[in-house]
């Protein structure tokens, strides 16, 4: 769809007629999504381990395992979940010519 | 003078020169230049471009205090710093193809190139200009003077002349490289701190006789440094939760990222980035604010902050080895610098000039305009951080939090949500720097928040209920 003569909402808003805007939106919302887990993952086990008395603290490889499992752990699950994500779902798509104004 | 640990020190930054020289002559033979030398050509791979994002993203800890706050607060601190991770996939996937699919239609090189063609709107364009070199120019200040202060205690040299050094250094740089060789060096600099906060860490553990060990010491010292409540137990939930916003997600929106992220060549560079990107931003992040905390129980009453990284290093690590480590800040002080320095120019040369001024200045003018108005400003900025003005300091202390309140909506919904216009994004920028500035001086953390947290939301209601409620309007005056 496009507006002829409407200047605002030239060029950016025809997102239907160019099939790589789907596959970005889906991209980004999967960024959205793994933020999401990431914050979920990193303030469940800080504060939910974290938030007792320091004397009942149990220890993983030496660190409280509160900070165990929100900054070390939680680093390499995101750390392999993004792969994960990249590599099966994102597409590649050109960036040039192709695809434009039809 | 500590020559053993200057030697590789200056080593390093040799090296990192003559990559700019070599990147220089790409700028010189191409007949692109804008495109080359603010953007690189967009000719970025996956490494070197999670590389140049992990500088940046860097230069945002570096505000937020890094090691030497987490050896006064503790593993708080690393916890808060971790917010970071976030920035590695979350920068690319989002702004991600769209975004580079979008600028390259509208043959955008800034992120105000983008907004300008976006909102098609003189105002919004000025206003995003203004804040960028407003912002920005007082975050290099700020940070000339840290690299300055490097110096000075490294080689033990007085303020002035370490100031003279930097500078010289930067501006040669700078001048002959533009974005390809400032994104090249970032790739060394990247490099340097993730395998050098590594071996810091490691000999920092031994130093202190083992993790348990030091988290014992740690403990006896004081219970609290290894709880996620920060030395005096003023880290909240709610305060760390901001940094998500702050240091995390919020990025997006600060200019010198957005350029990164329609600087590459193809989908595969992004998609090798994302995961190089978020690897080493989180190694990074881990490492170096570890070391910060396990330093305390081995230099115990180091008072200023900065100089935790060099005296631990100098502590625990061979002379020639705390060289090459240290070498690390330096060079990520540098890149900062570098970048910013770019991003201002630009944004006087093609924002405001080319826009405003003399739209059909000739491809030579351009060149020298551009050399010459980033040679200018280093001027400026090396004046004054020899005698920082107040000013400065307090606009450095608002820079990232105020470019984030002004521009994340325009940028993020400008490119998902069509139905934004400039009436909004202009609305929308008002409200967001306006709120964060008053918010700051008269209301700091409402409600526990980090002050940037709220402009943020109010801004994006100013976005979607302005630009709402001009539809109409648009619709009427254009048919």
């Amino acid at each position: 769809m496009k507006y002829k003569g409407d200047y605002d909402v030239k060029e950016q808003n025809t997102p239907d007629s160019d099939p790589r805007y789907k596959v970005a939106n889906r991209e980004a919302l999967i960024g959205v999504g793994l933020v999401l887990f990431n914050f979920i993952w990193w303030f469940a086990f800080a504060y939910g381990l974290g938030g007792k008395d320091p004397a009942e603290y149990t220890y993983v490889f030496g660190l409280p395992a509160w900070f165990f499992y929100s900054c070390v752990l939680g680093f390499v699950v995101m750390a392999a979940l993004v792969t994960i994500a990249v590599k099966k779902w994102f597409v590649e798509v050109p960036f040039d010519e192709e695809g434009e104004e039809t | 003078m500590n020559w053993e640990a200057l030697v590789p020190l200056i080593g390093i930054i040799l090296i990192i020169f003559g990559v700019g020289v070599w990147a220089g002559k790409y700028v010189k033979s191409s007949n692109t230049f804008l495109d080359d030398y603010f953007l690189g050509g967009r000719s970025l791979g996956g490494f070197v471009l999670a590389m140049t994002m992990t500088a940046t993203y860097g230069s945002a800890s570096s505000f937020i205090g890094g090691p030497g706050t987490a050896y006064t607060e503790g593993l708080g601190w690393v916890l808060l710093a971790m917010t970071q991770v976030s920035t590695g996939y979350f920068v690319l996937m989002v702004l991600g193809k769209k975004f580079a699919i979008v600028t390259r239609k509208y043959n955008a090189l800034t992120m105000v190139d983008f907004l300008k063609e976006r909102y098609r709107s003189k105002w919004v364009v000025l206003i995003s200009a203004f804040s960028i070199i407003v912002f920005l120019f007082s975050a290099m200040a700020a940070q000339w003077i840290g690299g300055a202060r490097l110096i000075e205690s490294l080689i033990g040299i007085p303020y002035t002349t370490a100031l003279f050094i930097f500078a010289v250094l930067v501006l040669i740089y700078v001048v002959i490289g533009g974005f390809r060789a400032v994104a090249l060096t970032d790739s060394i600099q990247g490099t340097i701190m993730f395998f050098g906060t590594l071996i810091l860490l490691i000999a920092t553990i031994i130093a202190g006789g083992g993790i348990s060990n030091i988290i014992s010491d740690l403990s006896a010292e004081n219970p609290n440094l290894i709880t996620p409540y920060g030395a005096e137990g003023t880290l909240t939930p709610a305060f760390v939760s901001s940094f998500w916003i702050l240091v995390g997600v919020g990025v997006v929106a600060l200019p010198q990222i957005t350029v990164r992220a329609m600087s590459y060549k193809d989908s595969r560079s992004m998609h090798r980035a994302i995961i190089i990107g978020t690897i080493v931003v989180g190694v990074i992040m881990l490492n170096m604010h570890l070391i910060g905390v396990f330093a305390r129980p081995i230099l115990p009453g180091i008072e200023v902050g900065d100089r935790v990284m060099p005296l631990i290093a100098l502590e625990v690590l061979p002379n020639w080895l705390a060289g090459i480590v240290l070498a690390a800040p330096m060079a990520a002080i540098m890149s900062t610098v570098d970048s910013l320095l770019l991003l201002v120019s630009s944004s006087i040369v093609k924002d405001v000039y080319l826009n405003y001024v003399e739209p059909k200045a000739s491809h030579d003018r351009v060149k020298r305009l551009s050399i010459g108005v980033t040679a200018v400003l280093g001027v400026i900025v090396f004046l004054l951080a020899l005698n920082p003005p107040d000013l400065i300091i307090w606009l450095n202390l608002f820079a990232f939090g105020g470019l984030q309140a002004a521009f994340i909506w325009p940028i993020v919904m400008g490119l998902y949500w069509s139905k934004g216009n400039k009436y909004g994004a202009i609305a929308s920028m008002v409200t967001g720097v306006g709120l964060y500035i008053l918010s700051d001086t008269f209301y700091p953390q409402p409600f526990g928040l980090h002050s940037v947290v709220l402009p943020v939301v109010v801004s994006f209601f100013a976005y979607v209920l302005v630009s709402l409620g001009t539809q109409d309007r648009h619709q009427v005056v254009k048919s």
